[in-house]
């Protein structure tokens, strides 16, 4: 979707403010939120890209004013009523109407899970044995490409050209994965150069550049 | 979008935060110690100290930088680092001829087993939007000048892939610990927003 999440190349956003010595959190909300989104995650009924287009998706005006851990909340909520996890009127009168079914209860993250749960991370390869679209060296463009829904393929990257320094391997492609179960596509991910020139004209500097990794979903050959 | 500096509606949030944990643990979804247990981690117990040693290591083993470079995943690990937000690692080198910059204009990808979670200002509106077509003038303003002879290559974390930058060793350093050189390296180089000062010039400021 061309959001307001979509952020490379904006002008009018102001300085930098880099705070010195900053806390990791600045509020205990802020906390709370990061844990419960990924305890809340750990459940396993929705993908990283399902949480970050529930984030992203969001009103340009609300997404701006939003806190990054307020958009965490948001999306946390969104996809707690949309997985069934809670209903839309348990979440607004914070009461449980219903204990989770056992199943579920099983799936739930201990304290003793904790550390291996992160040690051992998401799963965003995929085994396929997928043939490369590109290899080291080609020139591709990125498709102009609008989707309305998930895409990891920046607004600011659309239409340009680039060569592909990298193939990463197989892995699943996001902007289908957003869509959830039965979405899984394996792809190739490539790392393509962009002179910073060809991005952002004949001001930018002549070596600068800009490194993407994009999908064979969001390329075509030149 | 400012985190430290977060009026907006603060009251309102902070109910809604109680109300969601409150019903979460009621319905048995998540489970308080799980929750300590995850804020204890990354508040005390992943952050850039372990991206210091792995950038300390590369700098006094000439092997381990290669291995780093070639495989940052494996290398990683063998410090003892991965997992969630550090699945797949690469590692980018500062040299005399290039300065690498990393950022996520899309959201906030962040190598969280070598860099813990990213500071306020790297998931900043103003960052993710200027990283990309201003590179030159975000390192000013964290007080790096690059000269136009040096290529800047800024990586966009538009998947899976989680960059690490590793800065230029500085001159006077020779001979030093690699637990003293870990103590040299801050979060911001790894980033590529600074260069790491030289023992004189940190001693001098």
């Amino acid at each position: 979707m061309n959001g307001a999440h979509d952020l490379g190349g904006m002008h009018g956003l102001g300085a930098i403010d880099a705070e010195e010595n900053e806390p990791v959190f600045h509020h205990e909300w802020q906390r709370r939120v990061m844990a419960l989104s990924l305890a809340s995650g750990a459940m396993g009924k929705w993908n990283i890209d399902m949480g970050r287009h529930a984030r992203e998706n969001q009103s340009p005006e609300q997404y701006l004013r939003n806190s990054y851990y307020q958009t965490w909340l948001l999306g946390l909520e969104k996809m707690l009523v949309r997985t069934g996890l809670v209903t839309a009127a348990e979440l607004a009168s914070g009461k449980s109407a219903a204990a989770l079914p056992e199943d579920l209860a099983a799936r739930v993250l201990r304290p003793e899970h904790v550390a291996p749960a992160l040690r051992r991370g998401g799963q965003y390869t995929m085994d396929d044995d997928v043939e490369a679209k590109f290899k080291l060296g080609d020139a591709v463009r990125v498709m102009n490409n609008h989707p309305s829904g998930h895409t990891r393929a920046p607004r600011y990257a659309r239409g340009k050209c680039g060569v592909v320094e990298r193939d990463h391997g197989v892995f699943v492609f996001a902007d289908e994965n957003a869509k959830g179960p039965g979405h899984q596509v394996p792809q190739h991910i490539y790392n393509v150069n962009f002179p910073a020139r060809e991005l952002w004209g004949p001001d930018a500097a002549p070596n600068d550049c800009v490194l993407i990794d994009l999908w064979d979903g969001h390329l075509e050959a030149i | 979008m400012s985190e430290g500096h977060d009026h907006n509606h603060l009251s309102d949030t902070e109910l809604r935060v109680r109300s969601l944990e409150s019903l979460l643990v009621d319905k048995g979804l998540v489970d308080p110690a799980a929750l300590d247990a995850l804020i204890q981690t990354y508040e005390e117990k992943v952050g850039p100290r372990n991206g210091a040693r792995v950038v300390a290591r590369a700098w006094a083993e000439a092997d381990y930088k290669a291995w780093l470079l070639r495989d940052a995943t494996a290398a990683i690990a063998d410090m003892g680092y991965g997992g969630r937000q550090g699945e797949h690692m690469y590692v980018v080198e500062n040299t005399p001829a290039t300065h690498n910059l990393v950022v996520c204009t899309l959201c906030s990808c962040y190598p969280w087993p070598v860099l813990g979670l990213p500071p306020t200002w790297y998931k900043s509106a103003p960052y993710r939007s200027r990283a990309v077509i201003d590179p030159r003038g975000v390192l000013a303003e964290f007080g790096t000048e690059v000269g136009r002879e040096v290529a800047i290559r800024v990586w966009d974390s538009t998947a899976e892939l989680r960059y690490l930058v590793l800065p230029e060793r500085p001159q006077g350093t020779e001979g030093m610990s690699q637990e003293d050189l870990a103590g040299l390296v801050t979060r911001n180089a790894m980033i590529g927003v600074e260069m790491v000062p030289s023992p004189k010039t940190r001693a001098a400021s």
